[in-house]
């Protein structure tokens, strides 16, 4: 590990794609993620990288899908009403098969919403964001040094699955400034990718980067295969942590800023003999429901603390089949929950007062 | 005794272009182009979204599909990434002018050191014969079936002068390909305009005055005739800006 430094989780983010190695960055200016784009347009250029403030948030991502078909590592990043505008090419992306990572710290929505933190973009970026069958990984950290941790993670499982991955942070997680460990350089991407389109050099058939089939029959056996691709990802590479699981009788469920919120508030109901822990997904595609699924039989309640009308809930309730009640504590539209709110909630569950 | 080949450019694959298009003669005098500066092995092409979808089955090159109006964009990424390598898109006048129109001026204003083929044939072909950015005043399409109206639908849009009014653009040409000699110097313009791109020279854009017939509703004879009658007279053939010159 290098030494510890003081950063901004926008700027930790920009610092880790370099060090992964990305040295291609598009993106356009949005609130509150822009620091990125300036940390990038300070640094790109003294190590022979590009930074490219785009025209419009379409472009930038379309600009990743170039460099994407050369099979150079790329990014982009944005905040909610700019990931509306990718979507398009994010969809494209997925259905070439190309590796990139999309950022999107989030903000409050819809339209163009507000400037502070939201969860609110959970259903929208786990169901595949753009038309078509198709998902994208997505990471969501809690901590400045999981936007640094998780950045290379998510370049170098993009890579590894030819997929587009997203980097999933609310505005606080963006905004805020901690202690981070920044990994050593890296090349998580590797050199031979026989697939892109860097000039045949008159050595091989050309290739062709598409997402095109007019056969019916060919389109969809790539839907499938890809699909048979996604199925081994939910296997493999669900990510979690859990915190003071092993004796809780109510399960909180949260990510990113609302879970560090939530922590708070276990401390506070076990000081109260109330048995809290805490499952907190940190991949949200793939959905870490096996061991949501191993909690249910354990605990009594789940309670989801969420800053959005309870999107990630309703994945919950699936995971567990509806086993046990999911309860919600929500804040929206740039609000975030404190953890009074959420030990009162809590408190709700355990005296049996909670509607699920 | 071979007097007349298929450039190497081209693959085999069999165009699906209808009879009387001029797609062929433009994918032609691109293949010839690229055959004749022997660039063939590091150029990567963009195709667009329209008839010229399938373009990326008729070059032998390595060849990238684009989202609709985005293949100025992606070309940028390509060229970004591999700036020794020759990048064009092949675009039509919906895909440029309409839905990719700020991907258009926006990557000839940084002056993006590619190649741009845009086929203005002014209707939208693939989908049957829509009103175009392009499309004439009076012209009747299926979306302007009563000709189209300067009060509601505006006027067409002049691609090269427009970008002619930006600092950056190293060369804008429009062209044509309705008889032999137009087809000529249809042909010295796109080879230039790669040419530009190896010498470093930057954004280079051939516009070519392109028949639809099928859409048109008329003869391919008709087709060329009416590129001579009506379009030339919207859309002035000649150079618009040549840094060299």
């Amino acid at each position: 590990m290098s030494e510890t430094v003081l950063m901004k989780g926008n700027e930790a983010i920009a610092e880790a794609a370099i060090l992964a190695g990305c040295r291609h960055y598009f993106g356009y200016p949005i609130t509150p993620q822009t620091e990125v784009a300036a940390y990038m347009a300070k640094k790109m250029p003294k190590i022979g990288g590009t930074f490219l403030q785009a025209e419009s948030e379409i472009a930038a991502i379309n600009m990743v899908y170039g460099v994407a078909a050369t099979g150079h590592p790329a990014m982009t990043s944005s905040s909610s009403p700019g990931i509306s505008l990718k979507a398009e090419g994010i969809s494209y992306l997925a259905g070439a098969d190309l590796p990139a990572l999309i950022v999107n710290v989030q903000r409050g929505g819809p339209g163009l919403g507000g400037i502070q933190p939201s969860q609110s973009d959970y259903d929208f970026v786990t169901r595949g964001p753009g038309h078509g069958d198709f998902h994208v990984l997505v990471f969501a950290p809690s901590s400045v040094q999981e936007m640094a941790d998780l950045t290379g993670r998510a370049f170098h499982l993009a890579w590894k699955y030819r997929m587009p991955a997203m980097l999933l942070a609310d505005g606080t997680m963006g905004q805020m400034m901690e202690p981070v460990n920044l990994p050593e350089p890296c090349n998580a991407f590797g050199d031979d990718n026989p697939w892109a389109a860097t000039g045949t050099e008159m050595k091989r058939p050309h290739n062709i980067i598409n997402s095109l089939d007019l056969s019916p029959e060919n389109l969809e056996k790539m839907n499938f295969a890809r699909f048979e691709r996604y199925a081994k990802i939910e296997e493999t590479e669900c990510l979690w942590e859990e915190y003071l699981m092993d004796d809780a009788e109510i399960c909180i469920v949260a990510t990113g800023i609302t879970a560090r919120v939530s922590r708070n508030a276990i401390v506070e109901a076990r000081k109260q003999g109330l048995k809290v822990g805490m499952i907190r997904p940190i991949t949200l595609w793939p959905f870490p429901k096996k061991v949501l699924a191993q909690a249910a039989d354990q605990v009594k309640a789940f309670l989801c603390v969420e800053m959005n009308m309870g999107q990630m809930k309703q994945d919950v309730e699936l995971a567990i089949r509806c086993k046990k009640p999911v309860a919600l504590c929500n804040r929206v539209g740039g609000m975030i929950p404190t953890p009074d709110e959420v030990l009162d909630s809590i408190r709700k569950i355990a005296e049996g007062g909670m509607e699920a | 005794m071979i007097v007349f080949e298929k450039p190497h450019a081209l693959t085999d694959t069999v165009l699906h272009y209808c009879p009387g298009c001029t797609h062929g003669i433009v994918h032609r005098l691109v293949a010839e182009a690229i055959d004749e500066l022997g660039i063939e092995g590091k150029t990567v092409g963009i195709a667009p979204v329209g008839c010229s979808v399938l373009a990326y089955n008729y070059f032998n090159c390595d060849m990238i599909e684009a989202a609709h109006g985005r293949a100025p964009a992606v070309a940028t990424g390509v060229k970004r990434a591999l700036p020794d390598n020759i990048v064009f898109a092949y675009q039509g006048d919906g895909d440029l002018a309409s839905i990719g129109m700020c991907e258009t001026v926006s990557t000839a204003a940084r002056g993006e050191n590619i190649t741009i083929i845009f086929i203005n044939n002014a209707i939208y072909g693939m989908t049957g014969g829509q009103m175009a950015p392009t499309s004439l005043v009076g012209q009747v399409t299926q979306t302007s079936p009563y000709g189209r109206d300067p009060k509601t639908q505006g006027y067409p849009i002049r691609v090269c002068e427009l970008l002619s009014t930006l600092d950056a653009p190293a060369y804008l040409e429009r062209v044509t390909v309705n008889s032999v000699k137009n087809v000529r110097n249809a042909k010295r313009a796109i080879k230039k305009a790669f040419q530009n791109q190896i010498d470093g020279k930057g954004f280079s854009f051939v516009e070519v005055l392109s028949a639809c017939p099928t859409n048109w509703g008329m003869t391919p004879q008709k087709a060329l005739q009416w590129i001579d009658e009506a379009m030339i007279p919207q859309y002035p053939l000649g150079v618009f800006r040549d840094k060299e010159a």
